[in-house]
């Protein structure tokens, strides 16, 4: 991610624009965040104490935008708000590979554990409204082009319409990220705190 | 005292009857008869006035379980009652929380206490105090099932009818209908309609409850797939079954026969159920759809998950099949929790049973 963080800073310098910066940078990008279904496999398996489906719900969503979203629709490539996520996701990567590193080394700085519990509380946002405006701007490409849809009539009597199906992502953001947002304010709490929610003993 | 009368008339008598010379004799009879009777009286019983007081009422005192703070006391407590007339008591003290709803522990993170319970068990001292959850609106489970049953019915219905909104009317009309639409409209119905009469008739569901949302839940998962399978069944483009007729019409036999073997099984555990005779497993009778118990330990599951296949192959659409994948899995959960249990009840009949499938699960 440092890499890709990097290689982004190096594009905005030298070209003075994001156009064309997805396609630069699109090969590191796919190659870290794909890896990143490991994280999952990891919390399934045991070694990880993290509960499987928030881990599988975060990758899920980022794997999809990064495959279904921005290397499939090529026209939105070149928008704003693909450059708002990929700066919110690699500033946030960046800081949580680097917060689980120190922590398997018991050599945790302050600034890095303060870092990962409080970036989160803009970037979080920021992040989500940089993948929906995506989404909304992909929208009239789907509809016209009808990929990755099934239409009637057809021999397992089946139909999908990834319009829809867009529409149907766009708003289950709704009740899913206020759900992950106060598990991470929790987690804050009781990481940078010590607050222990228990009910109160005589 | 009770016993001296008797002796004295019986003095009388001896004295009226007998001359002055045995008079005396008869007297030191009657004396020492009656000194024997007093003895033979066995144990001094105390009148009925001491004796109520000397039963002890518990009191229950009901707190709440996250503040700790008390609701209300129960007291006049018979040691002989149980949880659940305790919860009858607390009802008539506050009325909002009807029984099935009230939720009693003994500690504030211990299980349930189950309504069978009786006092005296609990009970530490003449006061017992329990923790009180609200378990939230509760149903019936024959509500529950009910509910849960009677949408598919009239939503798949609703599709079969091609309501205007629902499909464009121009294609509806002019569309000649393939007879697997109508088979499976009847199939779907027959399922639905059997699961009702037998929710009605045959199940015992011993005034259970269940919170609300789980019907809700429940609910949702029902009507919502069936919305979604009859859509694409009644849909002017239906496409039909590759094998033409031979599939239909196998898929639909088999369809049948998993439809009645699932009556029949429910009707043998629902009169096993009923005759009490829990001690046994149910046996395979004279019906050839019973056989399947010596096969299987939960045979119902086998015949629900052969009629979704059944279905799933006589439509041959994607949206029955997913539907079909996930009853399996579902039933493939409940067929091992149910096996596990007989395996702990009845280990020498079950032993070489599987769960669900024969030989394979």
């Amino acid at each position: 991610w440092l890499v890709l963080g990097i290689a982004m800073a190096r594009f905005y310098m030298q070209k003075g624009t994001h156009k064309g910066l997805f396609r630069s940078v699109q090969k590191t990008l796919k190659f870290f965040q794909t890896f990143a279904l490991l994280e999952v496999v990891h919390c399934a398996v045991g070694i990880v104490h993290t509960s499987v489906l928030v881990t599988g719900v975060q990758v899920s969503s980022r794997i999809f935008m990064v495959w279904f979203i921005a290397h499939s629709i090529r026209q939105i490539q070149n928008e704003e708000s693909v450059i708002l996520f990929l700066v919110v996701w690699t500033v946030t990567e960046i800081t949580r590979y680097s917060f689980y590193t120190f922590n398997l080394l018991n050599h945790l700085p302050h600034f890095i554990k303060w870092a990962r519990y409080n970036f989160f509380i803009i970037l979080y946002p920021v992040g989500v409204a940089g993948e929906l405006l995506t989404i909304y701007a992909a929208l009239p490409y789907v509809k016209k082009t009808g990929m990755f849809s099934l239409r009637l009539p057809n021999k397992y009597n089946v139909s999908f319409d990834y319009y829809y199906f867009l529409i149907a992502v766009m708003i289950s953001y709704i009740p899913l990220f206020p759900q992950l947002y106060f598990h991470m304010l929790r987690q804050r709490r009781k990481v940078l705190y010590g607050e222990v929610i228990v009910e109160k003993d005589d | 005292r009770r016993h001296k009368p008797g002796a004295l008339e019986h003095r009388r008598d001896v004295a009226a009857q007998g001359g002055s010379p045995s008079a005396a004799h008869h007297e030191v009879r009657s004396f020492f008869n009656f000194s024997q009777l007093v003895l033979s009286a066995g144990h001094l019983r105390s009148p009925p006035a001491l004796k109520h007081s000397k039963v002890t009422y518990f009191e229950v005192e009901i707190l709440d379980v996250q503040s700790k703070k008390q609701i209300c006391i129960v007291d006049k407590v018979p040691p002989s009652s149980t949880l659940l007339d305790v919860k009858h008591k607390f009802h008539k003290a506050c009325p909002q929380w009807y029984p099935s709803r009230v939720g009693l522990q003994l500690e504030r993170n211990g299980p349930y206490l189950k309504d069978s319970i009786s006092i005296q068990s609990l009970a530490v001292s003449s006061i017992i105090t329990l923790y009180f959850t609200d378990l939230g609106q509760q149903v019936s489970w024959t509500t529950f099932f009910l509910t849960e049953y009677s949408g598919p019915l009239l939503i798949y219905l609703l599709f079969y009818v091609r309501l205007s909104t629902i499909y464009d009317q121009v294609e509806s009309v002019k569309n000649f209908r393939h007879p697997v639409v109508h088979l499976a409209c009847f199939c779907h119905c027959l399922h639905y309609t059997r699961h009702l009469l037998e929710t009605l008739f045959v199940h015992k569901f011993c005034e259970g409850h269940t919170p609300l949302k789980n019907m809700i839940k429940g609910c949702a998962f029902y009507w919502g797939f069936t919305s979604w399978i009859a859509y694409y069944i009644n849909h002017p483009r239906y496409t039909p079954p590759s094998f033409g007729h031979r599939q239909v019409s196998f898929a639909a036999l088999a369809f049948l026969m998993c439809e009645a073997g699932n009556h029949f099984i429910n009707v043998a555990l629902a009169q096993q159920n009923h005759s009490g005779s829990k001690a046994c497993f149910p046996s395979p009778t004279y019906n050839p759809f019973t056989w399947l118990f010596l096969l299987v330990s939960c045979p119902n599951y086998t015949y629900e998950v052969g009629s979704w296949i059944s279905f799933t192959v006589m439509t041959q659409t994607l949206p029955v099949g997913i539907f079909a994948f996930l009853m399996v899995i579902q039933m493939c959960l409940w067929a091992k929790k149910k096996h596990k249990l007989y395996l702990k009840r009845f280990y020498p009949e079950v032993r070489r049973k599987a769960a669900m499938i024969p030989v394979i699960f």
